[in-house]
């Protein structure tokens, strides 16, 4: 028996991404952000996009291009300053923005990937965090309900593939990629290096293939990709 | 305030991160703290974006790209160091695996009351992980400038900007002084080298109580 194959083409997989779709994008900063994918979506130019990602990048990097070329109608994050076009365009009714914790955005992805439709949490409770969230009580304490968040596409960032897109991630690259995968109706991935099937050990694996539709293997390693200079 | 008064702060806040400690430091002061503890203290470091036992910042040549701390800075691994997705970082804070959460502060409040994230209409950037980092953690220091650029007080009887945490900060560190916060309310502990009561009075805008035996200096 063999797994299928799931490689394909940078342009075909980022194609069926249109007008008015929510995609979720992986990284925290530079690390695990899928600069080539997100390239391609600026290039094949869908619009009013709602974009779920940890952060904004910074000035000239990932989030920052599909700002800069007004393809976003919403963003969902948890921290836009390092990102002054982010800031400008939420201020002037450009974007909207909904911040969410960033344990809280993490788990609500997560929970999506999992099947659920929402949690409970005390996280926000008696602030600002609170509004517009039901309070319901668990064991004698009170919670307020989160709701699951999917997305329509994920794009992801792995260090090494196979063809049945088994993932593994590289340092503080993982952080929300392998979540984000899990909670897509169709998943994305651009790997750094395509190995062979079993070439990763099956207890090295860090992201089951059986979440992923698409893999493309990054031909080269744009600068983006790399150490910034400060 | 001097730079010899912001070192004492510095120096007074690390000797809390003891043995044994796993803790979260914010970005700035809070991060600052780190080169006040003695390298051959046992901690694990935590990192938001998924990393127990964070190893000292690297220079830009000896970076590793894909090697960030919550802050963005570039980091190390040293033996023991794991790494894990986000959700898994936030169960470590939810769940009391965190002993101390280190955060910079806009005001805190004679009550515990937290507010570092929004000013509005002047910075809105998004509360990143400060939310459940100031509401989890098993302790919460705040380490701050005693006032403002203008000299307005940081501590004060109730905060007036949004929230971050409701009542969960149980310390507090300043250029001027260490206090803690209690049922019974703020509680002077020390104060700095070369401040005196009075000076402080004026630059807090919160009563405080003041033990009647002598206090240490920092």
């Amino acid at each position: 028996m063999t797994l299928p194959d799931k490689r394909g083409t940078i342009e075909e997989a980022i194609s069926a991404i249109g007008d008015g779709a929510s995609v979720m994008l992986g990284g925290f900063g530079v690390p695990g952000t899928p600069f080539c994918l997100i390239r391609e979506l600026v290039r094949q130019g869908p619009r009013n996009l709602t974009v779920i990602k940890n952060d904004a990048n910074e000035a000239g990097m990932g989030v920052d291009w599909l700002l800069e070329n007004g393809q976003v109608a919403r963003l969902v994050t948890s921290h836009i300053g390092l990102n002054p076009t982010a800031i400008r365009m939420m201020n002037e009714g450009a974007i909207e923005v909904e911040f969410v914790p960033q344990g809280i955005l993490a788990e609500r992805i997560r929970i999506a990937g999992a099947g659920m439709m929402g949690f409970v949490t005390d996280i926000g409770l008696g602030t600002p965090i609170e509004e517009g969230k039901p309070r319901i009580a668990v064991d004698g304490r009170t919670g307020l309900l989160e709701t699951a968040l999917r997305a329509d596409f994920a794009l992801i960032h792995a260090d090494s593939a196979d063809s049945f897109g088994n993932l593994s991630f590289s340092a503080s690259a993982r952080n929300f990629n392998p979540l984000m995968a899990m909670a897509a109706r169709k998943t994305i991935v651009e790997a750094e290096r395509m190995v062979p099937l079993g070439a990763l050990l099956p207890e090295h694996v860090h992201l089951s293939g059986t979440f992923i539709d698409i893999v493309v293997e990054l031909p080269e390693l744009p600068e983006v990709y790399g150490v910034i200079q400060r | 305030m001097s730079s010899n008064a912001k070192e004492r702060m510095l120096k007074r806040a690390a000797a809390d991160i003891v043995p044994g400690m796993t803790v979260n430091l914010g970005i700035g002061l809070p991060t600052e703290v780190l080169q006040h503890v003695e390298p051959g203290v046992p901690v694990c470091l935590h990192s938001e974006n998924g990393i127990a036992g964070v190893g000292p910042v690297l220079s830009p040549d000896k970076a590793d790209r894909n090697l960030i701390d919550a802050g963005g800075a570039y980091v190390s691994a040293i033996p023991g160091t794991a790494f894990f997705d986000s959700a898994v970082s936030f169960a470590i804070v939810r769940s009391g695996r965190l002993d101390l959460s280190l955060l910079g502060a806009f005001e805190v409040a004679a009550n515990g009351d937290l507010a570092n994230w929004k000013i509005p209409g002047k910075f809105s950037p998004g509360m990143g992980g400060a939310i459940e980092l100031a509401q989890k953690a098993r302790r919460v220091g705040v380490i701050m400038m005693h006032t403002d650029r203008k000299g307005n007080p940081k501590i004060l009887d109730r905060c007036t900007l949004p929230l971050t945490a409701r009542g969960h900060v149980n310390r507090i560190y300043t250029d001027m002084a260490v206090f803690d916060i209690t049922a019974e309310g703020l509680q002077l502990r020390e104060i700095a080298l070369g401040s005196d009561l009075t000076e402080l009075r004026a630059a807090t805008g919160a009563p405080f109580h003041v033990p009647d035996q002598d206090l240490p200096r920092f």
